[in-house]
């Protein structure tokens, strides 16, 4: 698993890639969360097009990430466009609280 | 149904076994030339069994997992099994979003994403003693 920082516009932009599961969600979730503080960002995508792999632990992850954005009044953009990602997505019925857009382009202009 | 192949591995609980698991059964599926998507079915709902495992069974202690896989012509057949503390009640542990530990970040589909990647699953569980889940898929019937 490797992870990508970039604040681009006052958006923090994390691509994650290989496989997130529980074991890599432990590093995953504590890297984001103190970027996020670090950067001071109100507004954060996580790119998750360039994972091989997501079980329900990455689910875990984004609800995390969700309520750590709003409880800083914050808003979080999700970037899929990977087929084993969306199944994933939609069974969790994640789509309902937060964006999900196919290409980075679109989450940058809709967070 | 004949038996076209089978393995048996095990494994400590940890972690860092999730994505060893998933390249064993990986491995092992592919000679029955699945689709990608089946693949990847099999492979998160293993991944989910080997994390529920290590993270509700054993949670701080460690303890083995045993992998059980049997091919058959059409079909896998994968048992995860632990020594673990057990499930006291199985059908609410199956609830979609039922979790044990709210506070861990833990989504509570892994008994859902099992029931729905694979064709069959059977929890059987006791108190002190561990947990099996049994997992079927049958491959193929996305091609008829």
């Amino acid at each position: 698993m490797q992870m990508n920082f970039v604040v681009k516009n006052d958006v923090l932009v994390v691509r994650v890639t290989g496989e997130l599961d529980h074991h890599t969600a432990v590093q995953i979730r504590e890297r984001i969360d103190c970027r996020v503080s670090d950067d001071g960002v109100m507004r954060l995508i996580l790119d998750l097009s360039g994972l091989t792999f997501m079980d329900s632990s990455g689910i875990g992850v984004l609800i995390g990430r969700y309520k750590l954005m709003r409880s800083l009044g914050g808003t979080l953009a999700i970037v899929s466009g990977n087929v084993n990602v969306d199944k994933m997505l939609d069974l969790s019925g994640i789509r309902k609280l937060m964006g999900v857009y196919g290409k980075l382009d679109e989450a940058m202009k809709a967070v | 149904m004949s038996i076209r192949n089978h393995i048996t591995v095990e494994f400590l609980s940890k972690s860092e076994n999730e994505g060893f698991a998933r390249v064993v059964v990986s491995a092992l599926l592919a000679q029955l030339d699945p689709t990608i998507e089946e693949l990847a079915d099999v492979k998160t709902a293993v991944s989910e069994a080997v994390t529920n495992a290590i993270v509700h069974g054993y949670g701080e202690n460690r303890g083995y997992i045993t992998m059980d896989c049997t091919l058959e012509e059409e079909s896998l057949t994968v048992i995860i099994k632990d020594g673990g503390k057990g499930i006291e009640d199985v059908k609410k542990a199956m609830e979609p979003l039922y979790t044990s530990n709210p506070d861990a970040e833990r989504s509570g589909m892994g008994f859902t994403v099992m029931e729905t990647f694979m064709d069959e699953v059977q929890v059987e569980s006791i108190v002190g003693v561990g947990t099996k889940v049994t997992m079927t898929k049958r491959l193929g019937t996305k091609r008829l």
